[in-house]
């Protein structure tokens, strides 16, 4: 993990934190790749400053991958891939979320490829997406019972 | 894999279900199409059916291991998933790759673009009536697989990219191989040109249809060739340079119109753009030098080294039972492959197995703006606008 120095020399941090300092928990540099954790209240509020901000223009969504970190809490972790084509930047928008209560506030308004995206992670790790136009499974069939991504799913199946 | 409703609850529409047993949906896609007369009114892509929990079981192997999943995903371009994968995974471990390596990495790769370029020239035209494209395209693909063949073993599913370099050295005279088709692929090109880009029938099933401005594409997460036929100029190889793909000079080709005859003129100077990279690579080759890094415990020691040094058959053993544990953290690595923007994420706990991986496929994202394609328009425009948008099921079910 680098110095907090290097973590401001990054404009979306400092735009971020100029903007509401609520909307950063922590931030990450690793090998060269940043990642700033949102809390989940803020993420939708978030997601629509990053993604109109003139200067930053992180329009293009690149995918949200769920991450199951079972069994420590808070045990899901959504890592939306942000990229800013005119900046030439890549961008790690972190959400996590406990197991009680799996559920986020859904951002295929702001990007509309968000809609497959989240019904993958809804899919396979049941995190469920508020406001989500229309969450079904997408690669199981719809009568599955449980999600195979998360870490409790035994790999060859339930038997 | 759900029932869906009617879209629009229309009492004048019926449903037609187009797939998951039809020739043209490249696979077991399944469209339900609710149309009024002739025109599609809603398209809702149905998936899932190709499914085979490949990021689960990667979970459940090694580092290593997990690269002869990669191939499968994308049967079309083996390579260059097995390129993004090791790409993140190298990341990880902070492995620097020798330039050599780099360049037979990308040479490789680029004629992968090409004979996955062939093979959807040659569906996309079949679906559209031009049999003899199909033909023509096959013919031209099977000398890249030639190569691959020659190079690495295997036609299709090489597992030629390891973590640290390349699985062997390339054999003695394949680059005179690859100077073979270079020499001979151009005259193919203007053959398909020839027989395409003015004929009439082709424009009149590909000009106007399936048009996508750029600003949706971009929203929708559109990537590669079909984003660049929209005028957008984002290609990860000039972005987001990977592999010493700084060092190559290309043209990133792009057209305005956004319809299918566009993505088709992109896909086409494409190929022409590959061969200029396979040129470059080819002379920029250095007849010797190390293919993987110096890197104990992660690469595997050379065969000699293996069987001649005590420190060389503990690596090796160890490798292959143990594996090796990067440090604790999550790397992004993504590649330009023929189909658009492939990005692998790993994260790791600090154990031999890797704790997730995740496959960004471009074909996933590039299907979800098939309605936006089809809707308003012919049920004939349908197949040609699953053709246009190059999909391959394994990799978007993975």
């Amino acid at each position: 993990m680098a110095e907090p120095q290097d973590v401001e020399n990054y404009a979306v941090v400092r735009k971020l934190k100029e903007w509401d300092a609520q909307a950063i928990a922590e931030t990450h540099l690793f090998r060269g790749e940043l990642t700033i954790v949102v809390p989940r209240a803020h993420l939708r509020r978030a997601a629509e400053f990053l993604h109109g901000d003139p200067e930053l223009a992180f329009t293009y969504l690149c995918d949200v991958t769920g991450v199951d970190r079972f069994p420590s809490e808070p045990r899901f972790e959504l890592n939306y891939h942000l990229v800013s084509m005119t900046r030439r930047e890549r961008l790690r928008m972190k959400v996590r979320a406990e197991s009680s209560n799996p559920v986020v506030e859904t951002v295929s308004n702001v990007w509309p490829t968000a809609n497959w995206h989240e019904r993958e992670v809804f899919d396979l790790f049941g995190v469920r997406f508020e406001g989500h136009p229309d969450l079904r499974r997408i690669l199981l069939p719809e009568d599955w019972e449980g999600h195979p991504l998360r870490k409790d799913f035994p790999v060859e199946g339930y038997r | 894999m759900t029932t869906v409703q009617t879209a629009t609850g229309a009492a004048e529409t019926m449903v037609l279900n187009m797939g998951p047993q039809h020739p043209s949906t490249h696979g077991v896609l399944r469209v339900l199409l609710e149309l009024d007369g002739e025109t599609v009114v809603a398209a809702k892509p149905d998936i899932g059916y190709l499914h085979t929990g490949i990021e689960k079981t990667c979970e459940a192997k090694t580092y290593s291991q997990a690269i002869t999943l990669t191939d499968r995903i994308d049967y079309l371009a083996p390579l260059s998933n097995n390129l993004a994968y090791c790409l993140a995974v190298e990341k990880l471990l902070g492995l620097e790759v020798p330039k050599r390596a780099q360049y037979v990495r990308v040479l490789l790769t680029e004629l992968t673009r090409i004979g996955s370029h062939l093979v959807w020239l040659g569906t996309h035209a079949i679906d559209l009536g031009a049999m003899s494209m199909f033909l023509y395209c096959f013919r031209e693909r099977e000398e890249v697989l030639k190569i691959f063949e020659f190079v690495s073993g295997q036609r299709m599913m090489t597992s030629y990219f390891r973590i640290g370099g390349l699985a062997l050295e390339p054999p003695p005279g394949w680059l005179e191989r690859v100077e073979r088709f270079v020499e001979m692929f151009p005259a193919r090109i203007q053959e398909y040109e020839d027989l395409l880009t003015q004929n009439r029938i082709w424009l009149g099933r590909t000009q106007g249809v399936g048009v996508i401005s750029g600003e949706d594409a971009v929203a929708w997460g559109v990537s590669g060739p079909s984003l660049r036929g929209s005028g957008v100029a984002y290609d990860i190889r000039k972005m987001f340079p990977y592999s010493s793909y700084d060092e190559f000079e290309f043209d990133i080709c792009t057209q305005k119109a956004g319809d299918c005859y566009a993505r088709y003129l992109v896909r086409v100077a494409e190929m022409r753009e590959s061969l200029k990279i396979v040129r470059q690579a080819m002379a920029k080759i250095p007849p010797e030098g190390p293919i993987r890094t110096e890197a104990p415990g992660i690469v595997p020691p050379s065969r000699e080294e293996m069987k001649t040094s005590i420190e060389g058959l503990i690596y090796h053993f160890k490798i292959f039972t143990e594996g090796f544990a990067p440090p604790p953290g999550e790397v992004q690595s993504s590649v330009e492959s023929p189909r658009g923007e492939l990005a692998v994420y790993v994260a790791s706990d600090g154990t031999p197995k890797p704790w997730r991986v995740k496959f960004r496929t471009p074909s996933f994202v590039n299907l979800q703006a098939l309605p936006k394609l089809c809707e308003g328009r012919l049920i004939a425009d349908v197949v040609a606008c699953i053709g246009t948008i190059d999909i391959v099921l394994g990799e978007i079910d993975r």
